[in-house]
């Protein structure tokens, strides 16, 4: 592994770090944020800081920034020693913080008239350098707009302006594409190949989402503090070169899927379309026999590596613990479903206003018994207001709905004990321990005497939580809250499951174990509906719908809505290419001047 | 200062004035919860008891019980009732119908005109201990009146040997409104300056922004006045709005000039600013903030200022304490400001102990600042 | 439905307890109020500095100053020998009582009309003010007596024969201390049920409490008994605290005062869960909180009495809970009343229990459902 070369062999790099450590003390407990990282980044490249949540992206880039205390180490910026000289760094340093750092009540040109007046830019170059940015951004007509008002693509463009109106050095850009939709990160993109190709400006970026690291000229891959892999990302993908597949077989993709993650010499199976993306331990022919014996059709086609790829496989490498146990047991039989046949979710001219915005507008599918069905769309699309009605959280302003034949809003309680709901972000009571979250769930889904402990034993043993059952859900690791969540979901064994951005922020190894039991209870004819502004994400699902501005723009299955946006350039849109084109072309030149 | 640092200063101020006029939560707290404070304490809170209902008990009326208990029908400060026994009496006080009993047993008149030194049982309720004595004070008064005008008609000399004239300076109205509301002014000013700028900063840590502004050139000394100056306008005007309120609607004399209020109500809106700066130091969520705030300052304001209970009263060691709550300076000065004039020897004092709280609190929060996140 | 009130009742006693920031809430603030009040929130007078100016120093003013100095009221600051200092004294707040004898004090004792004293109050703190003026009335007022009768002048037709019912040395900690009581559990109930839902909100977990088949009321139960519970646990520390700490005697029953205790504290949480259907946030829970908590305490009797205020905000007070269990916790105290003797004030607080209770129920199925 080659890790800390250097990338770049410019004469003096724009940043450097040497053994950089960094602990927070939480309550009694010492985390160890950063754990002896050593890089570089090369003078007018964009270096991508790439990482699950909670690898330490943030830590490092508020150090280099100069607002944390380094606890040992050295970092280097334009050689001056961050922790000497922070100030004489601040005057060269360009950083946008993870929510933008906009005053959300003052208007647009507010906010650059501020930044302007921090950053020393004098008045008379203020007309032409608020123009530039303007262009650049796409904001011109929106000066006078609260900052608050904004999209989350506009905030994001609006932030970047305010850290450029002086132009920096070195800019810092910390996951400035959460929650943003494909278009605007696209945009976004434009814009930092311009700023670093033609204005020579040197871009440190952080981002959870592994495929921008495809368009970093160099990749510093971070997993829980550690540097997992430094260099190009070519390098990356290379060190995979031959050992990625796509497999079809006549068994089914989920089944497929299912088999092949447990075939040896295998590290990777993950549902692509209709097809499983198999990623080899080692790079071999593609051949298929004897791979899966209950799947003797099996065809292996060769596919180019992608940088996830390469990070799953030092996760597995990384990874000691043994490979999960057969499915078997999260395949629950639903208690006979007494389900109509056919659809099991049914909405139909839905639409919500909030005073005169309109949130969703006019919104129909149905969704079938056993389905998998995806909810796609950036922050702000109208995909959570969609699912908060579906959920009963929220009356419709219009439109009519039916989840196993009940409005759940008017439906009597019982109703509500047939689905399953997993919210935003893990929610789960932070202060209570594993087995208190789950004796109240249960309780609460009305589980009793030997049925509760029953289903309470299940989860911790399907859901390895036994060994953390007293530990305080707060302070579990991301992928355990995760867990945790779906099993407080699923105590009470529902038809229909809801989950609401259920991957966000894990790393991709427990997120491919999440998908695998999603997958495992569709096989066992539970109907599962879950929003993502993932795009791969949208490749689990049987059937999606892309939402934008509360609008429904186009539905159906993953491949047919891929192979509508197929072009001569492009032969295999990726789900992502496919949403822009749904969208339209981007709204904006990006190009600046 | 270079032109940079002004430049930055400027474009600080800009913001924050740009954020109060469009925060209603926050021109609420300086001037909505003032008038309303001022409403509710300038109206509902009186120590003065006015009216006092009180049993009379006659066991056996005469010339001279009736020349007694006629003093009661007259004060301005009793509202008599009269019972025939004492059980009747007891039973209202129970009842919570009457206040305090004044009984003349059935041998008062006999013993009154044989050798004198006829005893008047009066029996207050001690639950409110405060109403209790104003009561027994009132009761005194009565008496001693009814002795004198009983001396004066009878054309000798008076049953006591001396009387005592007294005179009460400044308030010779004895209302208790006008020694509140001046304090109340503390409270205030409290909110503003220390809750108020607090919440915030603490808002600014809340949302990121903060993080942004320390990355820019800007110096903490900038980031700091830029939170002092806009503050410490509002909460003068919070200020000047609370004393016309005093001044116009509760009628209360402003009998010191308007100048040496306003330079100490400046000093201790210093210290209030220095205080709710030292908290958001280290509170960087507004829950947090709120509660060290309330906590820290507002009830010691409340309570340890001499604001509603005299300090000369409390235990020695709280009377310690009270010297490092920096309303309780300012209180001495507006009810001497408010009510006996400029004197000098009152403001001089307690200002300079204004003007080193201002100085520790603005100078800790400074020292205790960093341009950094940890 | 039991069963899962239950489950949310442990889950909110969890919640609360097992968190820190929770914990000081219940812990820390209680505590600082509780001693700040019981010790520094008097209305008794002690050590009040006074300067004396006798004019004429004689045996009998030389008697009335001892018997003057000999409380533990009055401070002696400065024995004045001209008038000069008097107004300086009293301005710059050194005394708050000068005592003036005049130069015909000793002749007109002995013979003539009565002899003249002057007592000049600062009436800056018109209360104290007042209080000055009536100790020291008492204490002339004996000194004149045992001097008439010692030195042979007639007896006054009648004197007073002052007592206090209930709190004979009358001390205002005992007047302020059970007060605390009826403050402290408002203060932590309503923060603990008006938080309590603004908490979920914020957590996310309130969308998984409303997708689960629990109905609205038993949500609005399971959040509202274990405000209740900690509510009376609270008020039971601070009575023992009161009891045993303060020394404030408990004549009365628990049963009158654990009735009330009950009745108040369900009104409080009534109230309490409606800020916390209106909240979106605990910013907004707090501030709820405290725009009620202000004026309820006022208007309460806590440190003033109702009696002395306007007629009209006299009226405004008959909707504030605190108000029926600050009498109850009081006449309870000190008056060892029954339940009997107050049934008037039990009635209006089930009233405004009833009246909370439906109101949040109403905002709750309204707000989240």
């Amino acid at each position: 592994m080659p890790a800390g070369s250097p990338t770049g062999h410019a004469p003096q790099p724009a940043l450097s770090l040497a053994d950089v450590r960094h602990t927070f003390r939480a309550g009694k407990r010492v985390l160890t944020a950063l754990d002896g990282i050593t890089a570089e980044a090369a003078r007018g490249a964009v270096t991508g800081l790439i990482g699950p949540d909670g690898a330490g992206k943030t830590t490092l880039m508020r150090l280099i920034a100069g607002l944390l205390r380094i606890d040992a180490g050295r970092i280097e910026v334009l050689g001056i020693d961050v922790a000497r000289n922070p100030l004489a760094v601040q005057a060269r340093l360009g950083y946008m913080p993870q929510r933008f750092g906009l005053y959300e009540d003052l208007s647009v040109a507010e906010n650059l008239d501020l930044y302007a007046d921090l950053q020393g830019v004098p008045r008379g170059e203020r007309t032409t350098r608020y123009a530039e940015l303007l262009r650049m951004t796409g904001l011109a007509s929106f000066t006078a707009r609260m900052a608050g008002r904004l999209s989350g693509g506009m905030k994001q463009k609006l932030g970047l302006a305010c850290t450029l109106v002086h132009p920096p050095d070195l800019l810092l850009l910390d996951e400035p594409t959460v929650g943003v939709d494909p278009v605007s990160r696209r945009e976004l993109w434009q814009i930092i190949d311009h700023l670093t190709r033609e204005a020579h400006m040197t871009v440190v970026f952080s981002t959870a989402y592994l495929d921008e690291a495809e368009r970093c000229d160099s990749v510093l891959l971070i997993h829980e503090g550690r540097l997992l892999g430094h260099g190009k990302p070519g390098q990356f993908t290379a060190e995979m070169a031959g050992r990625s597949f796509f497999a079809t077989a006549s068994l089914g993709r989920r089944r497929l899927q299912a088999r092949l993650a447990q075939a040896p010499g295998v590290i990777d199976a993950v549902i692509q379309g209709s097809r499983v993306r198999v990623v080899r331990a080692e790079a071999t022919p593609p051949v298929a026999a004897g791979l899966v014996a209950e799947a003797p059709d099996l065809v292996l086609i060769p596919t180019p590596p992608r940088f996830e790829d390469s990070f799953v496989a030092r996760l597995r490498a990384l990874d000691t613990t043994p490979a999960p146990p057969p499915s078997a047991t999260v395949a629950l039989p639903p208690t006979t479903p007494q389900m109509p046949s056919g659809d099991v979710i049914a909405i139909a001219h839905l639409t919500r206003r909030f005073g005169t915005f309109v949130a969703v507008d006019d919104v129909s599918f149905t969704v079938a018994r056993g389905e998998i069905f995806g909810l796609l769309g950036a922050n702000g699309a109208g995909k959570s207001t969609t699912f908060r009605m579906l959920c009963g959280l929220l009356p419709p302003s219009a439109g009519t709905l039916r989840v196993a034949g009940f409005d759940l809003r008017t439906a009597a309680a019982p109703a509500r004990g047939r689905i399953g709901y997993m919210a935003q972000k893990f929610s789960l009571y932070g202060d209570l321990s594993v087995a208190q979250n789950l004796r109240f769930f249960s309780s609460a889904y009305r589980l009793r005497g030997a049925r509760q402990r029953a289903r309470i034993a299940w989860a911790e043993t399907e859901f390895e939580l036994g060994a953390r059952r007293d530990a305080t859900a707060r302070d579990l690791p991301l992928g355990f809250k995760q867990r945790l969540a779906l099993a407080c979901a699923l105590m009470h064994e529902p038809e229909i499951l809801f989950l609401d951005e259920p991957t966000s922020g894990v790393d991709p190894l427990a997120r491919r174990e999440f998908w695998r039991r999603i997958n495992a209870l569709a096989e066992a004819g539970v109907t599962v509906l879950v929003t993502t502004h993932f795009m791969e994400e949208a490749e689990y699902c049987d059937r999606l719908v892309i939402m934008a501005q509360g609008k429904v723009l186009a539905a159906g299955e993953p491949e047919a809505i891929k192979r509508a946006a197929r072009t001569e350039a492009r032969p295999d849109p990726t789900m992502e290419d496919a949403f822009i084109a749904v969208i339209g072309s981007p709204r904006q030149p990006a190009h600046a001047a | 200062m270079n032109s940079g640092a002004l430049r930055r200063l400027y474009g600080l101020l800009r913001k924050e004035s740009l954020q109060i006029w469009r925060d209603p939560s926050a021109l609420a707290i300086a001037f909505v919860l003032p008038a309303v404070l001022l409403l509710i304490f300038g109206y509902g809170v009186t120590l003065d008891a006015r009216n006092v209902p009180i049993a009379l008990v006659v066991q056996k009326p005469s010339a001279i019980s009736s020349s007694f208990t006629s003093q009661f029908s007259h004060s301005p400060f009793f509202r008599p009732q009269r019972f025939l026994t004492i059980q009747g009496a007891e039973r209202a006080m129970a009842a919570h119908a009457v206040q305090g009993i004044v009984w003349l047993p059935s041998d008062f008149a006999r013993r009154a005109e044989a050798g004198g030194n006829a005893p008047i049982g009066v029996i207050v309720s001690g639950v409110d201990a405060n109403t209790a004595r104003i009561i027994e004070g009132y009761v005194q008064q009565v008496w001693a009146t009814w002795l004198t005008a009983r001396a004066k008609a009878a054309g000798g000399g008076s049953a006591l040997p001396f009387s005592v004239q007294p005179q009460v300076r400044f308030n010779p109205a004895v209302d208790s409104r006008d020694y509140l509301v001046p304090g109340l002014i503390a409270m205030i000013m409290t909110l503003t300056g220390a809750l108020l700028t607090a919440l915030v900063i603490a808002r600014e840590w809340e949302r990121g922004t903060m993080e942004a502004l320390m990355v820019t050139r800007v110096a903490i000394n900038e980031i700091l006045l830029a939170k002092l100056i806009p503050y410490f306008v509002l909460g003068m005007g919070g200020m000047a709005g609370s004393v016309a309120i005093a001044v116009f609607l509760f009628g209360e004399p402003l009998q010191g000039s308007i100048w040496v209020l306003t330079a100490t109500s400046a000093l201790f809106m210093l210290a209030a600013l220095g205080m709710g700066l030292l908290i958001s130091g280290f509170a960087r969520n507004q829950f947090v903030a709120g509660q060290i705030a309330i906590i820290t300052t507002f009830l010691p304001a409340f309570i340890l200022s001499g604001f509603v209970f005299d300090i000369n009263s409390m235990p020695r060691v709280v009377q310690i304490v009270t010297h490092v709550v920096a309303a309780r300076y300012f209180v001495v000065i507006l009810q001497s400001v408010f009510l006996a004039g400029d004197v000098w020897s009152v403001i001089l004092p307690n200002a300079l102990a204004l003007l080193v709280m201002a100085a520790i609190f603005l100078g800790l929060a400074r020292g205790t600042a960093r341009k950094r996140l940890d | 439905m039991i069963r899962q009130i239950m489950a949310l009742i442990v889950k909110e006693m969890l919640a609360v307890l097992r968190d820190a920031k929770s914990r000081m809430v219940l812990i820390g603030p209680p505590l600082i109020q509780l001693l700040v009040f019981g010790y520094a929130a008097t209305f008794d007078l002690n050590h009040v500095p006074v300067a004396i100016y006798d004019q004429d120093p004689s045996q009998a003013s030389r008697e009335l100053v001892a018997q003057f100095l000999g409380a533990p009221t009055f401070r002696l600051v400065a024995m004045l020998r001209s008038p000069s200092r008097i107004d300086e004294l009293i301005d710059s707040r050194q005394v708050q009582l000068v005592l003036v004898i005049d130069r015909r004090f000793t002749r007109d004792l002995l013979t003539g009309p009565p002899a003249p004293l002057q007592a000049i109050v600062d009436g800056r703190n018109s209360n104290t003010a007042l209080l000055i003026e009536g100790y020291a009335n008492t204490i002339l007022n004996d000194f004149s007596l045992s001097w008439s009768a010692a030195h042979g002048r007639p007896a006054p037709p009648a004197v007073l024969d002052m007592r206090a019912r209930f709190n004979p040395t009358l001390r205002s900690r005992w007047f302020i201390v059970p007060g605390i009581v009826a403050l402290l559990t408002q203060v932590v109930t309503l923060l603990v049920v008006g938080l309590s839902v603004a908490r979920e909100r914020e957590a996310g977990t309130f969308d998984q409490l409303l997708v689960t088949p629990m109905r609205p009321i038993d949500i609005l139960l399971g959040k509202g008994l274990p405000g209740l519970l900690i509510g009376l646990f609270e008020a039971s520390v601070i009575i023992a605290a009161a009891v045993l700490w303060f020394k404030v005697p408990l004549r009365g029953g628990l049963l009158p005062l654990y009735l009330g205790l009950v009745l108040f504290v369900t009104a409080v949480t009534g109230i309490g869960l409606a800020i916390s259907a209106l909240a979106a946030t605990q910013q907004q829970a707090l501030l709820g909180a405290f725009l009620f908590m202000v004026p309820s305490i006022i208007l309460s009797g806590f440190a003033t009495p109702i009696a002395n205020m306007p007629v009209w905000v006299q009226d405004l007070t008959l909707i504030n809970p605190m108000r029926y269990f600050l009498a109850i916790v009081r006449s309870v105290f000190l008056e060892e009343a029954s339940v009997d003797a107050l049934a008037g004030q039990y009635w209006p607080m089930a009233l405004i229990a009833v009246a909370s209770l439906a109101t949040a129920g109403w905002l709750f199925r309204k707000r989240v459902t």
